[in-house]
């Protein structure tokens, strides 16, 4: 399968401190990759340098085979990547179908959107009115909206009870192959039932990538986690 | 549908006054449609885009002294000198924005203040051809458009409300417009903006442009339905007025610009006549209006009664 998206000696510092170091990553066309790791691992830091939210101290960064690195933004969204915010970032204070047509650029049905999340007949209400759950939802709805070739989801089942998590999940599925999925996530049931590959990042560094199965058994990263200390 | 109706009722009404009001309203009305222009042009930058300028004088007199500078030295036709006006506010509003909208929030407003202060003193140092502070008065001759006199009332009061219902129109257009409405998300959440693929740079310089252009249509516009030009127009006086139009009126609505305007201008007006002190009576009222309807009269309308309220 061909290359959607990869970087190259991914590196970030914040004063000093290494947020993220010399990642080197790649991701195929039509897969669901997790990305997992302890808090503070620089998740967040490293998709935040492949959307255009931060730019790298260096390091390049390729999609859909072109140089990418120096584009803002808006620009690489227009290009196909779509990112859902950890926190949550819907405009408030506009009704819930103007933030779906606003992510939707003047295309699709938003309506129809809508219902695919779980989110139909909720149209006309402010943002802020609905419950934190119900925000995910609008900003899962905002990324599907914008018909991405990778979508970035961060912690997208944060708030969500049961029920909407194994929704989430059936939807997740619906998207590959045409769209590939990056998923950063902390329930290691969605991880572990949705990813095709795990990358675990530590300390801003790659620790290990692999299938579900490889990464449960990998003593590194059970380490990381449970924090023995002698990885 | 409800929001055109009421619009366009809006400027049935100002149309059919013109035969209705006594001379010195039918004057006062003129004038407030015109200021009203001037903050709705102002609106566009603040109200649904988010840019609080402080230095929106410079546009106005740009289209002021861009109007009446060729008009009486060169001796171009009223027309062409209008569009000039334009093209002044236009372009100053580029130059000014590819430079003030590298800074946002209170620097943005600091540097919008500075660049109004360096028109103000280029129109006061220019003393030769602008008079200065005196100003000077446009020749009735020259208030001439399409063979009309806009210096008689009834057709001062009909050009004016031709300016302002353009303008009034354009702005309904523009927010019912998905222009508009990116402008709207920039205003709310700038970074989500960018990341939903809009460039909010660009779409921040074409607000300001509109803006800066609408602003210049309404100091031409009061030059030539008034006869008078003066430094006065781009004090930093002349940059806050709009701003209080707008909040009382209601930022980020149609018909907010115009409803702050007149009810500051008559406001005004009435206190005047009441005592000498009549800014302590505006001042309390704008207290008033701030702590019981924080956004605005038309804001407080949407509130509360009509909920569909553009």
């Amino acid at each position: 399968m061909s290359v959607i998206l990869a970087t190259q000696g991914l590196t970030r510092n914040f004063a000093g401190l290494k947020a993220v170091t010399q990642v080197d990553f790649s991701l195929a066309q039509g897969e669901i990759r997790a990305l997992i790791g302890p808090n503070g691992a620089g998740k967040t830091t490293f998709v935040s340098m492949l959307i255009g939210r931060l730019a790298p101290t260096s390091g390049t960064i390729q999609f859909q085979r072109r140089d990418v690195t120096a584009l803002p933004a808006h620009a690489r969204v227009r290009l196909g990547m779509a990112y859902t915010f950890q926190i949550t970032s819907v405009f408030q204070r506009l009704p819930v179908a103007e933030n779906v047509a606003l992510a939707a650029r003047g295309q699709g049905d938003v309506d129809e959107l809508l219902a695919r999340v779980g989110l139909a007949g909720r149209g006309d209400q402010l943002a802020s009115d609905l419950s934190y759950g119900h925000q995910r939802l609008l900003e899962i709805a905002m990324g599907l909206a914008q018909k991405p070739c990778l979508l970035i989801l961060d912690e997208p089942t944060q708030g969500l009870a049961e029920p909407e998590i194994a929704a989430f999940k059936s939807l997740v599925r619906s998207l590959v192959p045409a769209t590939t999925v990056l998923l950063i996530e902390h329930n290691m049931s969605v991880v572990m039932e949705l990813a095709d590959r795990i990358t675990v990042l530590n300390h801003g560094a790659v620790l290990a990538e692999g299938t579900p199965a490889d990464i449960r058994a990998n003593p590194a990263v059970q380490a990381a986690y449970l924090g023995t200390g002698n990885a | 549908m409800k929001n055109l109706t009421l619009h366009l009722g809006l400027i049935g009404v100002l149309f059919a006054l013109n035969w209705l009001l006594p001379a010195y309203q039918q004057g006062n009305i003129a004038r407030v449609m015109v200021l009203a222009t001037y903050a709705m042009g102002y609106n566009i930058a603040f109200g649904y885009t988010g840019l609080l300028s402080l230095g929106h004088a410079m546009f106005f007199a740009a289209g002021m002294y861009g109007l009446a500078l060729p008009m009486v030295h060169l001796g171009v036709p009223a027309g062409p000198a209008f569009l000039l006006a334009l093209l002044s506010g236009g372009g100053l509003a580029l130059v000014v924005g590819l430079l003030a909208l590298r800074t946002k929030g209170v620097a943005f407003m600091i540097v919008t203040l500075m660049f109004a202060q360096a028109v103000y003193l280029t129109i006061v140092l220019a003393t030769k051809w602008t008079r200065g502070d005196e100003g000077f008065v446009l020749p009735q001759v020259a208030r001439h458009l399409f063979g009309l006199d806009l210096s008689a009332p009834s057709i001062r009061y009909g050009a004016a409300w031709v300016l302002f219902s353009t303008g009034l129109l354009l702005t309904l257009w523009l927010v019912r417009h998905r222009t508009g409405r990116v402008l709207v998300a920039i205003r709310e959440n700038e970074d989500r903006a960018s990341l939903l693929g809009y460039n909010a740079h660009t779409h921040k310089l074409g607000a300001l442009i509109m803006s800066g252009t609408l602003s210049a249509a309404a100091g031409a516009g009061y030059a030539l339905l008034f006869g008078n030009t003066g430094s006065g127009f781009a004090t930093v006086q002349y940059s806050i007025l709009p701003l209080l139009w707008v909040l009382l009126g209601g930022a980020g609505t149609v018909i907010g610009p115009f409803l702050g305007t007149l009810f500051m201008f008559y406001l005004i007006d009435w206190a005047a006549d009441v005592t000498d002190a009549y800014m302590l009576i505006a001042g309390a009222a704008l207290v008033l209006l701030t702590l019981y309807a924080p956004s605005g009269i038309a804001g407080y309308l949407r509130k509360r009664v009509w909920g569909w309220l553009a």
